[in-house]
Order: C-alpha cells, then sequence, then structure tokens
C-alpha cells in the first residue's frame, strides 16, 4: 500500500526526482494562478461586476476579516502569505472529489515545506514590524532563562503543524483505501465527503495557526514600543 | 523463533495498542472541550462565532495528538524501520 503519492516517480535523473507530489502541486498551482489571472484582467469599479470577480472579492474579504479578528491590525500585509497557505492547502484537499486525485498534502515533503515556511515567516513579519534588535529580544522574554524553551517551542510547533495536516490527510486516503477493499459500494463516498470537510478544516486550522503565530511573534516584540508610548502620554498628562 | 516474526508480532502489538490509547484520551478530552465550548455558547449565543473558532483550533490542537499516534502506528506497520533492515541483510 502507497502512504505517500511520493512513491509514484515519473522520472528519476539522479539527485532530482519528479513525482507525484510535485506534479500535483505545480497543477494547483497552475490553476490557482491562472484562475486569478483571468479573473482579475477585467476588474471593475461599477456596481456590476461579473460572477468571479464577486467571488474572488468575497474571498479576499473574508480571509482579511479573518486575520484582523486575530489580532493582526492590518490584515492586507499578510493576506499575500496567508491567504496563499489557505487557498494552496484548500483547493489541494477539495480537489479530492476528481477521480484518480492524491493530494499532495498527504505527503509529508510538501507538509513540512508548508510549515518551514511559516518558521520563516515569522521572523520575517516579526523584523519588519519592529526591527531586529526588538524582535531579537521577544526570545529572552520574560526572562534569559526563557531561551531555549522559546527556541524549543518555535521547532516544536513546526513539527506539530507538518504532522498534524499530513496525518488528517493521509489518514483520510488510508481510510478510503481499506474500504474500497472491504466495502467499495457506498461507504467510500460517504468518507469521502467527511474527507472534504476535515480538509476544508485543516486548511482553515493550518492558516489560522499560522496567523496566530505571526501575531504572537509580533506582540512580543512590540509590548515594549506600546509602553513607551503610553508612559510618554502619562507624562504629557501629569506635566499638563 | 527468527528475528522477523518478532518484530512483526511486537510491531502489530504496539501498533493496535498505539492506536487504541491514542483513539481514547483524545476523544474523552474532546468531549470534554465541546461540551464546555456549546455550554458557553448556550450561555452567550452573541459569542458563538469566537468560541467555534476557539474551539476549532482547540479541537485540531487536541486531534494532532491522536493523529501522532496514527502516524506512528501507520509507520509500524508499513514503513518500519527495523523491519527494512533485517530483510535487507
Amino acid at each position: 500500500m502507497k502512504i505517500s503519492p511520493d512513491e509514484t516517480v515519473f522520472w528519476e535523473y539522479g539527485f532530482f526526482s519528479l513525482n507525484l507530489t510535485i506534479v500535483t502541486t505545480w497543477a494547483i498551482m497552475l490553476l490557482l494562478v491562472i484562475t486569478s489571472v483571468l479573473i482579475t484582467r477585467r476588474l471593475k469599479p461599477d456596481i456590476q461586476i461579473s460572477r468571479w470577480q464577486c467571488f474572488l472579492e468575497m474571498v479576499v474579504t473574508i480571509i482579511n476579516q479573518q486575520i484582523r479578528e486575530l489580532g493582526l491590525k492590518q490584515p492586507e500585509k499578510y493576506i499575500g502569505f496567508l491567504g496563499t497557505l489557505f487557498l494552496f492547502i484548500a483547493m489541494a484537499n477539495l480537489l479530492i472529489i476528481l477521480p484518480w486525485y492524491e493530494p499532495p498534502t498527504g505527503s509529508l515533503s510538501t507538509t513540512a515545506g508548508l510549515a518551514i515556511s511559516v518558521l520563516f515567516a515569522v521572523p520575517y513579519f516579526g523584523i519588519k514590524n519592529s526591527g531586529l534588535k526588538n524582535y531579537l529580544k521577544s526570545y529572552i522574554k520574560p526572562t534569559f532563562i526563557m531561551l531555549p524553551f522559546n527556541l524549543i517551542s518555535e521547532m516544536s510547533r513546526t513539527v506539530a503543524l507538518t504532522v498534524r495536516l499530513f496525518g488528517n490527510i493521509m489518514s483520510g486516503g488510508m481510510i478510503l483505501a481499506i474500504l474500497l477493499s472491504i466495502a467499495p459500494f457506498i461507504f467510500p463516498i460517504v468518507m469521502t465527503a467527511l474527507g472534504l470537510l476535515t480538509g476544508m478544516v485543516q486548511a482553515y486550522i493550518f492558516s489560522i495557526l499560522a496567523t496566530v503565530y505571526i501575531a504572537a511573534g509580533i506582540q512580543s516584540s512590540e509590548k515594549k514600543l506600546v509602553k513607551g508610548h503610553i508612559t510618554n502620554k502619562q507624562k504629557e498628562v501629569q506635566n499638563g | 523463533m527468527d528475528s522477523i516474526s518478532i518484530i512483526a508480532i511486537v510491531s502489530i502489538i504496539t501498533s493496535g495498542v498505539t492506536t487504541a490509547i491514542g483513539c481514547m484520551f483524545p476523544a474523552i478530552s474532546e468531549g470534554k472541550a465541546v461540551v464546555s465550548a456549546l455550554q458557553s455558547v448556550a450561555q452567550q449565543p452573541d459569542a458563538a462565532p469566537t468560541i467555534t473558532r476557539t474551539l476549532f483550533v482547540g479541537l485540531a490542537m487536541i486531534e494532532s495528538t491522536a493523529i501522532y499516534c496514527f502516524v506512528l502506528s501507520m509507520i509500524l506497520i508499513f514503513a518500519n524501520p527495523f523491519w527494512n533492515l533485517i530483510i535487507a541483510q
């Protein structure tokens, strides 16, 4: 039994091998990019807009609203990363309705790649927001002793993100394969419907957790600035 | 008994036990989480979206422990490293 689509190799040359995961990932990327380009080619500010433009506007608005509710005040800065994560994972998990499709998120390498990009995005946005010094200071809060624990938590949450997405999608595919050999008539369809729900929830969870991590990285480095701001204001008040 | 059958017996039994324990306790804790979330939704229906979002994130965190156990048992059955080591010899 194949545990991941990594094992279906189409073409191999030395170190590089072209497997099903890479092919499906690029197919999904092309699908998303081409669809978005086709839709946004003729944007109109009118009252009467095309259906697809309305759909895309809804998607962008909802993602912005979700990011704002989690504590990031300017979601336009972050939607490029977080929205892409959500749309890619959601599309990869939704396409299991197609026959002979194997989701690339059911491969450990894809989910590890996504989680590592989150790992690097947290310091990127943190440094961009409050400077290198302030961001590095957030690692030794509240005391210096917490430094190794902060580093360990960054690593362990990356591993947790990886294994959570991989395990959920892979278990769906595995249950489907086992059910096909036991009761191939109706049950696989029910489990596929459950897999659609799980896939959407996992895409949501992944992007929500990425948002929470980025927001935590920004807020912990930002706190001191806010405090200084308040004390300055209080001084002004006291001075009259 | 040769080493292949010992490895097979041990890994199959261990994977079964891993899945059993790893389903039991996350199920209990997810039940507790859902109960308290439903109680708070019933008390304050206005806060339902926030509670639901937090509930989903929390459930995913709890469920990931069950998923770790599942992945471990899958590795023990389908991609057992010791098994491959013995076969290669």
